[in-house]
């Protein structure tokens, strides 16, 4: 789909199928959802979802309409318009012999990455960052071999 | 004190004003039907439940009220699945009650379990799945509240049938306060004053109404509007009753299946003025867009404007509201010669049809329904299924009130005239109603006229039988050439009369336009149901105008 890709934060009432009925929307109305996740915010009787969308202004506009119909979605902030800090969580399972996993270590550790667990065939690393940073690290070890990739998603928060 | 959760959902019925609900009983809805049996509540049994909801959207549209329908959990809920998203295509307020499998028990696939909640999604404005019994007046109040305002739909609640039978103390909230949900209603006084600069500036203007009229109960206003500016009024399948049909000013249907001349004029306008209306596929197929047209879209749902197209002067707030601020201007009406061209091709238009025969052994659809106009006058319900009886009906009848006027305009559902009007005639017993359909759509939910015997209702089903699903045999022809329709042209149906008879409601049959005046003369001089059959010849057009190209295929015309 053509278009810029955008970050939504939708906060959310607590209740039971609000999740299926945010994400439904996407379906129903031929969104593309690049990503989502939500959790509780600081008042339990709300959630927030950050939700990554590409499409042209048109549809952006279309998709928080039809958000903002939904009874439980109380506000919808577009981050990509606004200064926001934007990271996402992965885990890389990266084969790895004692040989290479140094190798491998040096360069988490330029990514600021973390080493969580090191088995005699393969070496996993939690690498929090924006999705540049990230993707790029996945360029990097591939040569090694990716076993397995975990990725969160984005999630956001507006500066100041 | 405490009482079982089934009596305080029927007693929240009753604070709502509720008289008359729709539904068809079932194992897990039996503690809240026997609350009702127990209560003021008239419950109407439909023969499907499918008719529940067309019969609570009648009866929501007649009284400007919200409609009540009822089923029982798995088959019945997901019978009535059609008949809420008709509701919801049409923005008509429904509050539906489903019953449910034991709470303990949901996702167990049970018998008659299915997720309504779940399915419904899709076509709510809004549901709640009652978890707790304490839940249950906030979420009724709130139904009501979200079905009956903003823009509006059908919210339902799912009922599972242990909390219905758990005991509580009824605190029915007065208060509502819903985060999430704050509509619209007043319109932006610098828009609306760019709106007047644009109508004052404009050199023919063009107003296209939808359900918004009723909906907002702003027929006086547009009145009004329209005696100040003398625009001419088109209209949608869901706006034909929000401007009288006998005025000067209004032009009609638009759309694919609208009148070519208002069509013409849509796109010859310089300014739309468009209130409460999509502006969807069908009103607008006709439609081409025009650079040098501006476009000023007045909708309660900000989702709306700019969705299919391009707005220049959005005005997002009540119909009502948004044209009580318009009346506060002075328009120089001077479209009078727009307006006198429009109407002029109207006559011309009408008087083509109404004289076209292609067959003289059979009846002109358009005749029959100028019949009823100029017999029933203004002040009677008229009901349309889906197919070719819609365009007929929506052509050739004059509604000249408000809410008087009812068919499935969104979704576009066979089968909803019947029970539609039964739902009107329920609403208003005084008025007289009219149900028009096709053989096809009628024979949907043919055992709705059991209920009309059954309470002895005064309507009058008028069915245009040309052995025919009409429009799409129509489609077909046209798409893929003369002879090559399929499964359109019926086989078998039944005999009409006989089928009268044996629901014991007296039918009458017109065969041919000589026998039009006397014979709907007869059927709506006695009380009570009565089926008339009006027999069609399958060629006629859906547009009478296409007549042109029959003529070309050689098709006799007497």
């Amino acid at each position: 789909m053509k278009g810029e890709r955008h970050v939504l934060a939708i906060l959310v009432e607590n209740y039971s199928g609000t999740l299926s009925k945010v994400a439904g929307l996407f379906t129903r109305r031929g969104y593309n959802i690049d990503s989502l996740n939500v959790a509780e915010t600081m008042d339990p009787k709300t959630s927030r979802i950050t939700a990554t969308v590409t499409g042209d202004e048109k549809i952006l506009e279309q998709i928080t309409k039809q958000l903002n119909k939904l009874i439980n979605v109380i506000k919808i902030t577009d981050l990509t318009c606004k200064k926001s800090i934007q990271r996402e969580l992965m885990f890389v399972k990266i084969s790895s012999s004692i040989e290479s996993r140094n190798e491998i270590i040096q360069m988490t550790n330029v990514f600021k990455g973390k080493t969580v667990d090191i088995s005699s065939k393969s070496i996993t690393i939690e690498l929090t960052g924006d999705e540049e940073k990230n993707n790029a690290f996945i360029e990097l070890v591939k040569p090694f071999g990716i076993i397995e990739l975990v990725r969160t998603g984005l999630t956001a928060i507006e500066r100041g | 004190m405490k009482k079982k959760v089934s009596e305080l959902v029927v007693e929240c019925l009753e604070l709502e004003n509720i008289d008359t609900v729709f539904g068809y009983p079932g194992a897990a809805i039996m503690p809240f039907y026997e609350a009702l049996r127990k209560s003021s509540i008239n419950h109407i049994l439909v023969r499907n439940e499918q008719s529940a909801g067309h019969m609570a959207n009648g009866y929501a549209r007649t009284n400007d009220t919200v409609g009540i329908c009822i089923a029982t959990s798995g088959p019945g809920a997901t019978n009535l699945i059609t008949g809420v998203a008709t509701a919801y295509m049409d923005s008509i307020p429904l509050v539906v009650i489903t019953g449910q499998v034991d709470s303990k028990s949901i996702g167990s696939d049970m018998f008659q379990e299915a997720d309504i909640i779940g399915a419904t999604e899709p076509f709510t404005k809004h549901n709640f799945l009652v978890k707790k019994a304490k839940d249950i007046p906030k979420f009724i109040k709130e139904a009501f509240y979200l079905a009956n305002t903003g823009r509006k739909g059908p919210v339902l609640i799912d009922l599972p049938v242990d909390i219905q039978n758990q005991l509580m103390e009824l605190d029915y909230p007065e208060k509502i306060d819903i985060r999430g949900y704050k509509p619209t209603y007043v319109g932006n006084m610098r828009q609306i004053k760019k709106a007047v600069k644009e109508i004052n500036k404009a050199q023919n203007p063009l107003v296209c109404v939808g359900g918004g009229i009723a909906s907002s109960n702003s027929r006086d206003e547009l009145e009004l509007f329209i005696k100040k500016t003398n625009i001419p009024v088109a209209c949608s399948l869901m706006g034909v009753d929000g401007f009288d049909n006998n005025s000067d000013y209004f032009a009609g249907l638009l759309g694919s299946h609208g009148y070519p001349f208002v069509n013409r004029a849509l796109n010859k306008a310089d300014l739309l003025i468009v209130i409460g209306a999509r502006l969807a596929d069908r009103t607008t197929s006709k439609y081409s867009f025009n650079e040098n047209q501006s476009i000023i879209h007045i909708d309660i749902d900000p989702a709306e404007i700019g969705k299919n197209i391009k707005t220049h002067i959005p005005i997002v707030g009540d119909a009502k509201k948004v044209l009580t601020s318009l009346n506060q201007f002075e328009y120089k009406p001077i479209w009078e010669k727009w307006s006198e061209k429009i109407m002029k091709e109207r006559e011309s238009y009408f008087e083509k049809a109404l004289n076209l025969n292609i067959n003289i052994n059979k009846v002109n659809p358009c005749l029959v329904v100028r019949e009823v106009s100029n017999l029933v006058k203004g002040n009677t319900i008229i009901t349309a299924d889906v197919g070719q009886n819609q365009i007929w009906t929506t052509h050739f009848y004059k509604a000249s009130k408000n809410r008087k006027f009812f068919t499935s305009g969104g979704l576009g559902t066979m089968g909803y005239s019947i029970p539609a009007a039964i739902g009107a005639k329920f609403a208003s017993p005084s008025h007289t109603v009219v149900a028009m359909s096709g053989e096809g759509g009628m024979q949907m939910l043919v055992g709705e006229l059991a209920v009309l015997r059954e309470n002895n209702l005064d309507l009058k089903i008028i069915i245009f039988n040309n052995n025919s699903l009409g429009m799409v045999r129509e489609m077909q022809e046209n798409l893929f050439g003369e002879n090559n329709h399929y499964s359109t042209a019926i086989g078998f149906n039944p005999d009409f009369m006989q089928l009268a008879k044996a629901y014991d409601i007296d039918g009458i049959q017109i065969n041919n336009n000589d026998e039009i005046k006397t014979k709907l003369k007869m059927a709506f001089s006695k009380k009570g149901p009565c089926l008339i059959e009006c027999k069609v010849d399958p060629k006629f057009p859906t547009l009478p105008t296409k007549v042109k190209e029959l003529e070309k295929k050689n098709i006799e015309i007497a």
